[in-house]
């Protein structure tokens, strides 16, 4: 027992050892306190009506820890804080547990629920469910195509195949000839429209590169294999913003000059079109997908309020470039764009 | 290691036989691997054109060090007779510590560098001791082990950084040091080599001279081999086997600061799945899934075979939608090929 002890103080020790230095071994750039001088300017409201607590829930097809999700969640929290709602978040990249999750949302009696449609098949018999108890439903995100069939309300979202279009599009507009569409995630319908669109309008060739989204390192070396073997690549997109940084650092190991473009923004991604490290990114605004639908649920239950007249309401995509990075910046660090 | 290596039934006392270099390098755990190996290198040789320059081959050398790096202490895991399924998860845990730590206190990362490494040690003396306490099989143990991690990955980091990936740590101090420690890359003629490399033969190195060399690569042997027996003859096979977990914490901790400034945020849902590579590349480079048997050389050379075979079919322009199975394959043929060279080994040993 005598070892044991003297292990355990010796831990202590070096725990102890460890929090003084942290202590003293402060760093006088960045960190939380850089963040906290930050953050006074953000702004947090109280409710701004005064209709009854409604309760919405929102269930998305979201895998753990997704910063896209994050970003919808913010706006969808930052509408019902306003509009004196109960917030509920549920998700699981399953669908058949996403369906479940819809299901235990309308065993609740929700007042409204906010659904993303990536596997239509899944969710299909639920959606109508929760319609038939009266519920209001509204797509966000994906599944434009089936929303109305399905009983919603209105879609809000961007429909992905426009948005690969645009990139494409701007594609052509920067003289590029071959380019590379970085797919994180095998199998996932929306990635594959996303280049299919790219493809579509894009004057040159687009090649599709499937990488795993979980493992980083594996990202950046299958990104440089591919730059090392096709040097004619003149430009990469990438699907996620977590991975337009990981393509520039491939692309300047593998020594090729190809533009970096990129789906969706983080903080990153604005710093890195502010500096011309990217070229552009292509935004479906996040933030405005949650908020909208959270907001148009109150309206409709207030007001009877519609919007889109049965069609889809598009949040994206917006072109954004070095012009208008350094306003964005600020908002990305604060987690709403 | 040949003391409880499976020695072939023999009328003669088998330590007067006389044997040949090439017997003896038949006997080896990793031959199997490295004929696989040998034969993958050829395959994407004649298949990729770019495959064999020096900048392709440094890309592969990154790719298989990665998991080159987690596979030397799975293998000696695997060798001792446990499995760690948390692994994978316990990487990113490691890099969300240093860099919430750090992020939090406002303080220098080496701080945080090193409050991860305890965290990783103690999670890995955790694994150890609960399955020496309770004595429930290690997949249920590591298992549990992982779901909470990968929970906790979340949690906190939602929790304190309010996001779901942690803030950038790139401007704070003593980062770049720690970059140069952790994510640098040598230029080594006209090739760029990340340094993670460096790390992986040390360790393989470090690895190997603690099996053939050390009374504790006896015991690990021992204790992968006949635990029950390991115990009667005085080997101490409860912290044979904790320190080997708190190796895989170790390794962890290196594998974990890498992507922490390498990649400057690390997202917390990363990791997952990859438990699964580890021990892939141990058991291709020849550990044997029962224990007792196995080197870290071969858990090298198995990581090698899946660094030249994820980044080959890149290298070799096949159709991406069949890449997976491509791998798949790739890693069968490498894996039976490894099997058969082995008995072969054994039969004329």
């Amino acid at each position: 027992m005598a070892r044991v002890r003297t292990g355990v103080r010796a831990i202590g020790a070096v725990l102890a050892a460890v929090l003084g230095a942290s202590l003293v071994g402060c760093s006088s750039t960045g960190g939380k306190r850089a963040e906290d001088a930050r953050k006074a300017a953000s702004a947090q409201g109280k409710a701004a009506v005064n209709t009854p607590r409604w309760k919405i829930a929102m269930i998305t097809h979201s895998g753990d820890g997704d910063t896209f999700w994050d970003i919808v969640q913010s706006g969808a929290k930052q509408a019902a804080v306003k509009d004196n709602i109960d917030f509920l978040y549920s998700h699981s990249d399953q669908g058949q547990q996403q369906a479940q999750f819809v299901q235990a949302a309308i065993d609740q009696k929700v007042d409204g629920i906010v659904v993303t449609l990536a596997k239509p098949d899944a969710m299909k018999d639920v959606v109508a469910k929760a319609a038939k108890a009266g519920i209001p439903v509204i797509t966000v995100n994906s599944g434009s195509e089936k929303s109305k069939d399905f009983g919603a309300l209105t879609h809000i979202g961007q429909d992905e195949t426009i948005a690969g279009e645009a990139v494409g599009e701007e594609l052509n507009k920067r003289g590029r000839k071959k380019a590379l569409c970085v797919l994180h995630e095998q199998g996932n319908v929306g990635h594959e429209q996303r280049c299919a669109g790219t493809k579509k309008a894009f004057k040159g060739d687009l090649q599709n590169l499937y990488v795993t989204g979980t493992n980083m390192p594996d990202v950046q070396s299958s990104i440089e294999a591919k730059l090392q073997a096709d040097k004619s690549i003149d430009s990469v997109v990438t699907l996620g913003a977590p991975f337009a940084d990981t393509a520039v650092k491939a692309k300047d190991s593998a020594g090729s000059s190809a533009e970096v473009d990129t789906f969706d923004l983080n903080a990153k991604v604005a710093a890195e079109l502010k500096d011309g490290t990217l070229g552009f990114a292509v935004d479906q605004q996040p933030y405005l997908q949650g908020y909208e639908a959270v907001d148009l649920l109150w309206l409709y239950k207030y007001n009877g309020d519609v919007l889109g007249g049965g069609l889809p309401v598009l949040t994206g995509p917006q072109i954004i470039t070095k012009d208008a990075a350094a306003e964005l910046e600020e908002y990305t660090k604060r987690g709403t764009r | 290691m040949t003391a409880t290596a499976p020695a072939p039934a023999s009328t003669k006392d088998e330590r007067l036989i006389h044997r040949s270099v090439l017997r003896k390098l038949l006997g080896r755990p990793e031959l199997g691997s490295v004929v696989g190996a040998i034969a993958v290198f050829i395959f994407f040789s004649i298949v990729a054109d770019s495959f064999l320059r020096a900048s392709s081959l440094s890309t592969v050398l990154y790719a298989a060090s990665t998991i080159g790096i987690m596979a030397v202490p799975v293998a000696l895991l695997m060798i001792g007779g446990e499995f760690d399924l948390s692994a994978g998860v316990l990487v990113t845990t490691s890099a969300l510590v240093s860099s919430m730590f750090s992020y939090q206190m406002t303080a220098n990362v080496w701080v945080g560098v090193g409050v991860s490494l305890l965290t990783t040690l103690a999670l890995g003396a955790f694994n150890g001791f609960m399955l020496t306490r309770t004595k429930l099989p290690s997949f249920i143990i590591t298992l549990g082990t992982f779901l909470m991690l990968t929970g906790l990955n979340l949690g906190f980091t939602k929790l304190i950084s309010g996001t779901v990936s942690t803030k950038s740590i790139a401007d704070m101090e003593g980062f770049v040091s720690a970059k140069k420690v952790f994510a640098s890359q040598l230029t080594v003629g006209p090739v760029d080599l990340k340094v993670t490399i460096l790390w992986w033969f040390g360790l393989v190195a470090l690895a190997t001279w603690i099996l053939l060399r050390t009374r504790f690569g006896n015991w690990i042997f021992a204790v992968g081999g006949e635990a029950d027996a390991a115990r009667a003859v005085g080997v101490p096979v409860y912290k044979t086997k904790i320190g080997l977990y708190m190796g895989v914490g170790f390794a962890a901790w290196i594998s974990g600061q890498h992507l922490l400034f390498s990649f400057d945020v690390v997202q917390s849902g990363e990791g997952v799945g990859n438990e699964l590579i580890y021990i892939i590349a141990a058991v291709i480079g020849g550990c044997l899934i029962t224990g007792g048997y196995g080197s870290a050389i071969g858990s090298a050379v198995g990581a090698f075979i899946f660094g030249m075979t994820s980044k080959g079919i890149v290298y070799a322009e096949w159709n991406p939608d069949w890449f997976k199975f491509f791998l798949g394959a790739m890693l069968l043929l490498a894996t039976l090929l490894n099997a058969w060279v082995r008995k072969r080994a054994e039969a004329t040993a």
